[in-house]
């Protein structure tokens, strides 16, 4: 089944172009990475799909509707900075979560916070920058959603944690679920991912299977995007 | 990771041949029942969709067959076991002899190099 479907999309600020004519669906059930050097117009992707932007031109459907509050309740974003109330506690900040989602599963939250060893007691501020990132990971994993757009999910977070977060989230997610990973730590998510989108200047370089791309190309995507994108 | 999947070859073909190794390993005996993909890919650290993928080449070529409800097993044919097992055998002793090619050693030179290697192992455990 089709979750994303992005027709023709472009996104202009100003007179600067950030994303041209980008057309791609993405089916349930699979992980995609979202690869691009910096600038190359990954976050405004992602904006216009969570609907925080509106496009200039091309449209994009989520589970065959246009972008609005329903497409919303279905997609759990993780943005690249963070939104929360930094003198709240960990526990408000998880039921405020609870209170504002339907589909947001509070034990399995609080289990992972004692898993990663975070104290729901102390306010989000005091804690370290890699522990912030961990806690709204958290939150977003903790839906039950159909599509998960996670923004530079790891960037911030210790190895160990990350293969704890990268198990969570193939063991979390259900079938019928997928999920957008945007980040330059390729090597560490390259194994749990279905497919690639490579953007370029805010285009669509390449959109492929990660197996066939390897057969194709008889190397890593971390390789890969390293040619590719050869300063 | 403890599958050490290497990520400049398709991850669904490594996967295929660690089940194999454990297979002719003995790990799996003929007629076991695998874990489910679901616990496999978790194992593995990899996508359920590319354990799905090496699990449904392993049934097609005969090596795990898989029963409607109850999951998916490996063969009882224990010929067939025996026989990727030469092939493998084959193929490691082949890609041996093309490094010592490399290293300018002669087949004959490499032959009377194992043995005089395997005796000496001999005597360490005598």
């Amino acid at each position: 089944m089709t979750l994303i479907e992005c027709k023709k999309l472009t996104k202009k600020y100003g007179n600067h172009t950030a994303l041209s004519n980008i057309s791609l669906q993405i089916e349930s059930g699979h992980i995609i990475g979202l690869l691009g050097p910096n600038g190359s117009g990954k976050t405004t992707l992602i904006k216009l799909i969570t609907g925080l932007l509106a496009p200039s031109s091309g449209s994009v459907y989520v589970n065959g509707q246009p972008v609005g509050p329903d497409s919303k309740s279905h997609i759990s974003y993780l943005p690249d900075h963070s939104y929360l109330n930094g003198s709240m506690r960990v526990r408000d900040i998880l039921n405020f979560f609870d209170d504002f989602y339907e589909d947001f599963d509070s034990m399995r939250a609080f289990d992972m916070l004692a898993k990663l060893q975070i104290n729901p007691n102390h306010k989000l501020k005091t804690l370290s920058k890699g522990t912030q990132e961990k806690v709204q990971l958290i939150l977003v994993m903790s839906r039950r959603a159909n599509l998960y757009i996670l923004d530079e999910p790891i960037a911030g977070v210790d190895p160990a944690a990350r293969d704890y977060i990268l198990n969570t989230i193939l063991s979390n997610y259900d079938e019928s679920a997928s999920i957008l990973i945007s980040t330059h730590l390729i090597s560490d998510i390259e194994n749990i991912l279905d497919e690639v989108i490579f953007i370029q200047n805010g285009t669509l370089h390449t959109h492929a299977g990660v197996d066939d791309l390897r057969q194709k190309e008889n190397n890593s995507i971390d390789t890969i995007f390293r040619e590719v994108f050869k300063c | 990771m403890p599958w050490n999947l290497n990520s400049d070859r398709p991850i669904f073909i490594q996967i295929i041949e660690k089940i194999q190794m454990d297979i002719i390993s003995g790990l799996y005996q003929p007629g076991d029942k695998l874990p489910s993909v679901r616990d496999l890919a978790q194992k593995a650290s990899v996508n359920p969709n590319t354990m799905q993928k090496a699990l449904s080449e392993l049934e097609r070529t005969g090596l795990v067959y898989s029963q409607r409800t109850s999951g998916r097993f490996i063969t009882e044919d224990t010929a067939m076991i025996d026989n990727l097992k030469s092939e493998l055998a084959k193929e490691i002793i082949t890609q041996f002899l093309d490094n010592m090619e490399k290293l300018g050693i002669e087949k004959e030179e490499a032959i009377s190099l194992i043995s005089q290697i395997s005796k000496g192992d001999g005597h360490d455990t005598d």
